[in-house]
């Protein structure tokens, strides 16, 4: 009884929307319609457009047109004074230990937050975005308030010898403090989105908690967390106001590239700041490709 | 290998999942969990595989309590009801991951990949990946990688739940001709009474956490235990309190003042079998169910006025 109940009702569904369909009023105000539609889709991509390229595109080209107006000898000569090249060794060091940091703690806070059942995990998830609520000022400020000379741990730091502020170690903290969550909030999604059943799947069949995330989870997530390391890249790349204020900017010892930029440009070096730009974006550049590639040969080889 | 649940109890906050559970699993054996969905009988199934902890009660296989043991050392095969395939890995690789995360040796790997690829019918689509297979062929490809650590016990997760009516009844009677072969214990997990019934050989009829009977599909259609189980496990007229089954509904072919008079509301036609629809002169409406020779020599039609005997009517204490 319960079987063909639901069949006749859905003949006379079907039978219904045809019905319906016959009275649609005739052909012509559609062709009006589908004109204005195609109309207002134009206008909306105009707007895009335009919005990107006065706020992005302008400036960005902008900065290449300034740079290479006299040729490229003097970029050459500007890319290779000792400052230059030591502000962008000093800027790779930072995202050499800063990024896998934040990738290392990245998944691990994800799986805590995704998959563990723990008091305050409420209060642990908003603390984490913390860093994308505080201006970078202000974590530069509180990490001199207490890495500092008269700092919390200024004393024991100085009794053991150990610099931060003003020194490497500290624009290493800073720019990991400002770009923390990337990872974590890039991951926990791609983490929510595969599920438990694989690694418990693998769990059944013999792997241990190590085999397991190896082999199932952390393939599973990488999008997300390569995505994650992109964003985190770029932002420890650029970094200025954190860095700039544990930094103590000392020319060819705490000078990061982007902190090397408004040297330059406050020293009426035009050439050199626009130079270091230019170096910036490309660097940015290169690790969005770097991204889709490896995005796309990977995809192609797992079909999914 | 035998398995055996004694007493075990799980709650999920307020809810009761498992309520003083016990069931036992000869070795070899393939039985079928039955029941309505939140019965509890894939948390059953979860606890037996170490995928759930019991809050109380026992998990022995093989004589060894394995209750708090963890899922990977149980020597349990499970098949989840939505496969979980590792999409990142092709098939081959998939069915050779129990064995490759225990280290042996490649060749031994390849040739126990390629003999289950060849057991389940998936030996030519060795290297495709999980997104490229239908529903049948991932079912299929989940008890290949079961089977290839060679576990004493499978437990499959509504095994056919995800997939067309047609492929179901292939795969249905492909896993009793797999178990005939190998002759592991397994246990599955199914609502479809008819799915349990033709698949396996002790069903054990779950509802609201606890077990309402378990015995053979005959023992349980022929002799139910409680209301439940009678409605749950065959079609049922319910009359009041009574029960009573369609096909034992006879349709007098000429009133002897034995029967009862009732009147034909509907005749359905559904093949061999046809489902007549009744009213009884007190107003009660039942239907029978009668073959399709019997329906011609009878001339039933809706409207008419006919006599039928009852049978007498199972009554359950409650």
């Amino acid at each position: 009884m319960s079987s063909s109940a639901p069949g006749s009702l859905a003949v006379a569904g079907a039978t219904g929307a045809r019905a319906a369909g016959s009275q649609r009023p005739a052909p012509r105000p559609a062709v009006q319609g589908a004109r204005a539609s195609r109309r207002r889709r134009w206008t909306v991509r105009a707007i895009a457009l335009a919005y990107v390229a006065l706020l992005l595109l302008g400036p960005v080209a902008m900065i290449f047109y300034r740079t290479f107006e006299h040729g490229i000898t003097p970029v050459l000569n500007a890319a290779t004074t000792p400052s230059a090249a030591h502000a962008f060794w000093l800027s790779l060091e930072i995202v050499a230990i800063a990024v896998p940091l934040n990738t290392v703690f990245g998944i691990g806070m994800a799986l805590l937050l995704e998959r563990g059942r723990f008091r305050g995990k409420t209060v642990l998830g908003l603390l984490i975005d913390l860093p994308f609520a505080i201006s970078p000022v202000v974590v530069g400020l509180s990490l001199v308030l207490v890495y500092g000379k008269t700092g919390w741990l200024g004393d024991w730091l100085a009794e053991h010898g150990i610099q931060v502020i003003f020194s490497v170690p500290g624009m290493v903290i800073a720019t990991a403090v400002v770009s923390l969550p990337f990872v974590v909030r890039e991951t926990m999604p791609v983490l929510r989105e595969l599920g438990v059943d694989g690694e418990q799947a693998a769990e059944t069949l013999g792997a241990s908690a190590w085999q397991t995330f190896w082999r199932i989870t952390l393939p599973g997530i990488r999008w997300g967390v390569v995505y994650g390391v992109v964003l985190t890249t770029a932002r420890a790349l650029g970094e200025f106001g954190a860095v700039s204020i544990v930094s103590g900017r000392i020319e060819e010892q705490t000078q990061t590239l982007p902190l090397y930029v408004q040297d330059r440009f406050e020293n009426f070096d035009a050439t050199g700041a626009y130079t270091a730009a230019v170096v910036l974006a490309l660097l940015a550049l290169a690790t969005l490709l770097a991204m889709n590639l490896l995005a796309r040969r990977t995809r192609r080889r797992t079909q999914v | 290998m035998a398995i055996e649940v004694q007493e075990v109890n799980k709650r999920f906050g307020d809810f009761v999942a498992l309520e003083d559970v016990s069931i036992t699993v000869g070795d070899g054996a393939l039985t079928a969990l039955l029941g309505p969905s939140g019965s509890g009988k894939s948390t059953l199934l979860r606890i037996i595989a170490g995928l759930e902890t019991p809050d109380s009660g026992d998990v022995v296989i093989d004589g060894h309590a394995v209750t708090h043991a963890p899922a990977r050392t149980r020597g349990v095969g499970f098949v989840f009801q939505h496969y979980a395939p590792f999409k990142h890995m092709t098939v081959q690789d998939n069915v050779a991951f129990g064995l490759s995360v225990r280290k042996r040796p490649k060749d031994e790997i390849r040739a126990r990949v390629h003999e289950l690829l060849a057991l389940v019918r998936l030996d030519g689509l060795a290297a495709r990946y999980p997104s490229q297979l239908s529903g049948g062929q991932l079912q299929r490809m989940a008890l290949a990688r079961a089977l290839a650590v060679q576990p004493q016990v499978l437990l499959l997760d509504e095994p056919f739940g995800a997939l067309d009516a047609q492929v179901r009844a292939e795969l249905r009677e492909w896993l009793r001709r797999l178990h005939e072969e190998i002759h592991v214990t397994t246990i599955f997990v199914t609502h479809d009474q008819e799915e349990a019934m033709e698949v396996a050989e002790q069903i054990v009829v779950m509802n609201h956490g606890r077990i309402e009977q378990a015995g053979t599909p005959r023992d349980l259609y022929e002799r139910p235990g409680n209301e439940f189980v009678m409605s749950f496990i065959g079609p049922v007229n319910r009359l009041g309190d009574a029960f009573v089954r369609p096909h034992d509904i006879q349709i007098l072919s000429e009133s002897d003042g034995t029967g009862t008079e009732a009147l034909v509301e509907r005749v359905v036609h559904l093949g061999f079998e046809v489902r007549v629809e009744l009213k009884l002169h007190d107003g009660r409406e039942l239907w029978a169910q009668v073959t399709r020779e019997a329906a011609a020599e009878l001339e039933l039609r809706e409207g008419q006025i006919l006599s039928v005997r009852l049978p007498a009517p199972r009554v359950f204490a409650t």
